[in-house]
């Protein structure tokens, strides 16, 4: 162990000996560890948004749509829409159900004086922003009385607010939609992009019943948002409220539900699976130049091996053990992986964390994926520097002495 | 290696290597080539040996057998007492960094390596301290006359002044045999003189010395001669200090 000390120094020296040489020697394993890392941090990157974007459509949330799947399904009969009365009946009927939030969705170009906009209206009930967790910025959410009567109040998005009203306060404002001049009561805090890209900040919501009797002109409901106690067990309240779907909408025996009930903690993990194999994929891909990086060490150190002979039979005839050549060229293999692997790691950092911006992703710096990285890069030293190293130890030392 | 069984039979007189029926054959079989043919050789503790002899006569193939680099076909060659054609390849090594120090022929210092380092080599093996190391490598520099040229590399040494460093290497670790393969021969006369001095200097300390040489005034400066002829020892002619 005594070794170890001139050792490394030997090694760096024999290093910087051949700086360009070392540098071209390392590159493979440059690449390979900067590449791992930058994919694994970017990957987690986009792993965090994912899951940030998902919990952005709320926690304890189940969407309850007719139909199977996102679309209507294939053909036959459009299933019917929900109405109210089926909102009433989860809420009431279904134990663990704190909201429940009907939807029903329009569009419309909302206009005042020289300024219009088009954008979404969502007719729905004062539970929404409880069931979405959405604060107001200003104002008042629906009260049971405009509800009830379905008048024309409206609270808004900022996407809204700013392209309506620039820097007004628009509490107290009116514009038109369509064919309905809608007062402002309220104005939603800002939530930026959702899961899916969309501008969640470019609404308009509207009592349930006024949008209903005004813009789409029938009473359906094509969404309803169930929001859940937590104390509950998701899957037993999304069975409840399947059960209780069917029995209303008299479907019996075997016959397939015409409407689907989605738990957005689903899609969430969903996709984390999706982005942790691409990542694990993109990792192997990276793990195989890592091992080429390991190849072009062993070939270099087989070159060192054979261009220093004379030392090599120099230091076994003045009393070096065949165990000590083979450690100093070791050493001098796995310092070589290991200076690879730093600069790989530094070029991660640098990659990742301008790349993360352009990608839209956060950037989260991964303590243990870096010392994997670097420890696996040591580990190449190690397995593609023995050979090489083994063989220096075993040279006759007479001959090597006479080697040219 | 931890005791030693040789100093026990340290007695003056008693010789420190014997080389009984010693031979040395390269390749196998009809293509077999025998350089040491049965050689019977003592040496004993402060002799002063040169050996002398045609080229290819094995004078090399001897020196390397009693280095302990190269182990004989047959026959028995006991140092110190140790049965050195039974240690293995490691023990040898261990026994050359304890006991041994060698100037080579073609200098063979490391390249791009200061004299002092050069110097140290020997000793960072046996485990010395770096304060050590560089006391005792400065002191056998200073011993051979270098001193000031410590931070010289090979390259920038003439060829005299590299044997010089190599014997500062051989002696750095007070070895109790020093093995030279024709210590001057790329040397001019007058630099042969002065290495020659350097290594009776040495030689009156107590070291052992074995040189090869083929100049007869080299060999003058020993106390023993040994012939090599056609593989064996042929006589072993004692000149008295
Ligand atoms: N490794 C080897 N393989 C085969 N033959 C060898 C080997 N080493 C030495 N020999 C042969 O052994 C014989 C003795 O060689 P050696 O080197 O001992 O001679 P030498 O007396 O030192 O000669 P010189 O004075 O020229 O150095 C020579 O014929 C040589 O060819
Ligand atoms: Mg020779």
């Amino acid at each position: 162990m005594s070794m170890l000390g001139p050792t490394l120094v030997l090694a760096l020296r024999e290093i910087r000996r051949h700086v360009l040489r070392s540098f071209l020697t390392v590159l493979g394993i440059v690449i390979g560890v900067a590449a791992v890392v930058t994919m694994v941090t970017l990957g987690n990157g986009a792993t965090a948004a994912v899951r940030e974007q998902i919990s952005g459509l709320g926690v304890n949330i189940l969407q309850v749509r007719p139909g199977q799947g996102f679309g209507r399904g294939g053909g036959g009969p459009a299933p019917k829409d929900f109405d109210m009365d089926d909102a009433a009946a989860i809420r009431d009927q279904v134990a663990g159900v704190v909201v429940v939030a009907p939807l029903s969705q329009s569009s419309g170009t909302a206009v005042r004086n020289a300024a219009n906009w088009a954008t979404t209206v969502n007719g729905t009930t004062s539970d929404y922003f409880t069931a979405q967790q959405w604060d107001m910025a200003s104002g008042r959410t629906f009260t049971a009385a405009e509800e009830q009567a379905g008048k024309a109040v409206c609270v808004i998005g900022s996407t809204v607010q700013r392209n309506l009203f620039r820097a007004e306060d628009p509490l107290g404002q009116r514009f038109r939609l369509r064919n309905l001049s809608c007062e402002v009561i309220g104005t939603l805090v800002t939530r930026g992009q959702g899961g899916f890209g969309n501008d969640q900040d470019d609404v308009v919501l509207m009592p349930i019943k006024t949008v209903q009797r005004r813009m789409t002109g029938n009473r359906n409901i094509r969404l309803m948002m169930v929001k859940v106690d937590p104390a509950y067990d998701m899957a037993t309240v999304t069975a409840s409220i399947q059960s209780l779907l069917r029995e209303r909408r008299n479907i019996r025996g075997a016959k397939q539900d015409d409407f689907n009930i989605f738990d957005t903690a689903q899609i969430s993990q969903t996709l984390q699976g999706t982005t942790r194999i691409l990542t694990s994929l993109l990792g192997a891909v990276a793990a195989v130049s890592l091992l080429v990086g390991g190849i072009g060490i062993m070939n270099i150190m087989l070159v060192s091996v054979t261009e220093r002979t004379r030392e090599i039979g120099i230091r076994l005839a003045i009393g070096a053990v065949g165990r000590e050549v083979l450690l100093q060229f070791l050493v001098e293999a796995i310092v070589l992986a290991c200076l690879g692997g730093v600069v790989g790691l530094l070029l991660a950092l640098v990659a990742s964390w301008a790349l993360a911006p352009m990608l839209q992703v956060p950037f989260l710096f991964d303590v243990r994926i870096n010392v994997v990285a670097f420890v696996f890069s040591a580990l190449i030293g190690v397995i593609f520097g023995y050979f090489p190293a083994r063989q220096a130890a075993q040279l006759n030392p007479i001959d090597a002495l006479r080697h040219e | 290696m931890g005791d030693d069984p040789g100093a026990a039979r340290a007695d003056r007189g008693d010789p420190m290597i014997q080389l009984r029926g010693v031979t040395r054959t390269f390749g196998f079989g009809t293509a077999g080539f025998q350089a040491l043919r049965g050689v019977d050789f003592d040496v004993a503790a402060g002799d002063f040996v040169a050996i002398m002899g045609p080229s290819g006569s094995g004078k090399s193939t001897m020196m390397n057998i009693l280095g302990c680099l190269d182990v004989p076909t047959a026959g028995e060659f006991l140092f110190k007492g140790f049965h050195v054609e039974k240690l293995t390849r490691d023990e040898r090594a261990l026994l050359r960094r304890r006991y041994l120090g060698f100037v080579f022929q073609g200098f063979n210092l490391l390249a791009r390596t200061n004299a002092l380092e050069n110097v140290e080599l020997p000793l960072l093996y046996r485990g010395e301290k770096p304060r050590a190391r560089r006391t005792a490598a400065m002191d056998a520099l200073a011993q051979v006359g270098l001193a000031d040229w410590w931070d010289h590399t090979p390259a920038e040494l003439s060829g005299g002044q590299q044997q010089r460093v190599a014997i500062a290497r051989a002696i750095v670790t007070s070895p109790q045999v020093l093995l030279a393969d024709e210590p001057t021969g790329n040397l001019d006369t007058a630099r042969s003189l002065e290495i020659m001095e350097l290594l009776t200097r040495f030689n009156g300390t107590g070291i052992t010395i074995l040189m090869v040489t083929h100049e007869a005034e080299i060999a003058a400066y020993a106390h023993t001669v040994a012939h090599v002829r056609d593989g064996l020892v042929e006589q072993n002619e004692a000149r008295g200090p």
